[in-house]
């Protein structure tokens, strides 16, 4: 599957061929073969279930695989697991932190396991205590931190030793709106600064938001993989074009515009402005902006008033599910 | 090896460990109970007795074989005195061991089976350590600790136990060669094993508390150590308690080698 679209970095960070796992009877990644280029943010896209924590485990060298082969920073994670978690850092879905240390003495402990230089150590803790705005509880223990507080901590503690390679498992899961915007800027910053970030996530709009690219997994299969254009021109009917009548022509426009290809399904949906000012508005679908003229030509011909034309891509979510639903 | 990750984390396994009570409790108040308590209060009983010349129960042990040497040591001594100095140098000799022994089981439980139970255990699997380094350090953080108390225990023994035979025969009786050899040759290898079985029980448990019961059961061949001594089918000699800690050594490294070929971070992970 040609999964690239060129803008990042030829070197792929990442590259898995046919890479399985199975526990058991269950398959939890089932033949993933996919290609990461540095500086990029990949968004792993799926429900519970859908491989993508085993995907994470597999290509750090915590889990081995049961067929297929992965390479990262093309190193195989089997043989050469701590070499490629010395550059990577992994925030879990579940980050669990010992309770009893402080915030600066668990950023300081990681510090020494990720091998950061000791004369550079304090400045580490310090600077991300204050990026992710834990400073003033910087010697409390982590027993009595929020969940949002444990979660930016978890998160400094993942990029301890500034890693090129940033897997971030549902990062902003359970998190309330403040926390998730913090983390969201975060990630900006950490693509600013030319990281490659590895989001598993199954929330629509964050990966819309971040991901330059987006694999789309079920049960352990890759559904799809691309950009959000590239996964949009796969849906005949994400695209769909909305127009505004008067609402007394609505049954004639219907009928008009589904003799008129290559609309393949026409209906009336509620819109607030258009009821507002006794309009009616009606979704053609399997067109796209380039079909635009072609409506206004026919309506015209017909003597149909139209107030207004709109042109709709297909969302992440329209996407997402069509291509749950095959 | 990266010995500073190592040490990163024996450090950080200890620290966190003296800072949670189920772990630090059982580490302050064994020694001082065992070490210091029952010397005293033996001590007392046996002072009393030495003083009013009648000989307390456990002074029948003299019937038995003794050390090599003893009778000519102690000679003038009166039974109460004797049997102190027995009870102090050979009868509780196999007790102390019981020390390192829980020490380094309670800290091993908390380290393995504990950071398993918090599920902190993932971070450091994700961590750049190899298999065999991640061990160490997790081994390395409960044998300090285990050793230490050991030789605290000792120290503390040796203070109390030259105090109380002072006050029952006017005697310094420690430290003599055998406990020398059971607190630098014997109680390391006794921490090394107790870690070492809780190491293997908390790849099978989820709980702290689990491993730590089955780490524990370490210490009943102890009790027979200590009764076999007691009923006089042995007495403990130097050379004896060189070689008891030569099988201790050779038991623990046992222990380990099947640890480290079963510790697999994959296999861990796969139950996390």
């Amino acid at each position: 599957m040609d999964d690239s679209d060129g803008r990042f970095s030829s070197f792929p960070i990442i590259e898995t061929e046919r890479l399985t796992r199975a526990f058991g009877q269950t398959v939890a990644v089932n033949a993933l073969s996919i290609s990461i280029h540095a500086g990029e943010v990949f968004g792993f896209l799926g429900h519970n279930g859908a491989g993508k924590t085993t995907t994470v485990r597999l290509l750090n060298g915590v889990i081995a695989p049961t067929a297929g082969a992965a390479r990262v920073f093309s190193l195989d994670p089997t043989a050469h697991g701590h070499r490629i978690r010395a550059r990577t850092g992994v925030l879990t879905e579940t980050p669990a932190l010992d309770p009893r240390l402080t915030a600066r003495d668990t950023l300081r402990y990681f510090a020494e396991i990720y091998g950061v230089p000791k004369q550079e150590r304090r400045r580490r803790v310090d600077e991300l205590l204050e990026f992710f705005e834990l400073s003033s509880r910087g010697d409390h223990k982590v027993g009595g931190f929020s969940k949002g507080m444990r979660q930016r901590l978890a998160l400094a503690r993942t990029l301890i030793h500034d890693p090129e390679l940033i897997f971030l498992d549902e990062p902003t899961s359970g998190l309330d709106p403040v926390a998730i915007r913090d983390i969201h800027r975060m990630i900006e910053r950490l693509k600013q600064r030319g990281r490659t970030i590895f989001l598993c996530t199954h929330n629509l709009i964050e990966a819309e938001r971040l991901c330059d690219r987006i694999a789309v997994m079920a049960k352990g299969r890759l559904l799809a993989i691309g950009n959000i254009q590239q996964l949009s021109s796969r849906l005949d009917r994400g695209h769909r074009i909305s127009v505004e009548v008067d609402a007394a022509d609505l049954p004639r426009a219907m009928q008009l515009f589904l003799r008129t290809p290559p609309v393949v399904h026409a209906e009336a949906t509620s819109n607030r402005l258009a009821d507002r000012n006794g309009g009616a508005q009606l979704v053609l679908y399997g067109v796209s902006r380039h079909d635009v003229p072609r409506i206004i030509e026919t309506a015209m011909q017909d003597g149909l008033q139209l107030y207004r034309v709109q042109p709709e891509e297909p969302s992440l979510e329209d996407v997402y599910f069509a291509l749950q639903e095959l | 090896m990266n010995w500073e990750a190592i040490w990163a984390i024996a450090r950080k396994d200890v620290t966190v460990a003296l800072r949670t009570r189920a772990v630090a409790l059982p580490l302050a108040l064994v020694p001082l109970v065992l070490m210091v308590g029952v010397p005293v209060l033996v001590g007392l009983i046996s002072g009393m007795a030495a003083r009013l010349e009648i000989a307390p129960a456990d002074v029948d042990v003299l019937s038995r074989p003794m050390p090599p040497g003893f009778d000519a040591r102690y000679a003038g001594l009166n039974d109460a005195q004797l049997g102190y100095i027995y009870f102090i140098v050979y009868l509780f000799a196999p007790m102390y061991l019981i020390l390192p022994l829980m020490a380094s089981a309670v800290v091993a439980a908390d380290s393995f089976a504990g950071e398993k139970e918090r599920r902190t255990l993932e971070a450091l699997v994700y961590s750049p350590t190899t298999d065999r380094e991640l061990l160490f350090a997790k081994i390395l953080g409960a044998w300090i600790p285990g050793a230490l108390v050991g030789l605290t225990g000792f120290a503390l023994y040796v203070l109390v136990g030259n105090l109380m035979t002072w006050y029952v025969a006017q005697r310094i009786v420690l430290p003599n060669l055998l406990w020398i050899l059971l607190a630098f040759w014997v109680g390391p290898a006794a921490a090394a094993l107790g870690l070492g079985v809780t190491v293997i029980a908390s790849s099978r448990v989820n709980t702290f508390q689990e491993a730590y019961q089955i780490g524990s059961l370490i210490v009943l061949p102890l009790v027979l150590v200590v009764v076999g001594q007691a009923m006089g089918a042995f007495a403990l000699s130097d050379g004896l308690v060189a070689l008891f800690g030569l099988a201790l050594w050779g038991v623990a490294g046992g222990v380990f080698a099947l640890a480290a070929s079963t510790f697999r971070r994959t296999s861990l992970m796969a139950r996390l």
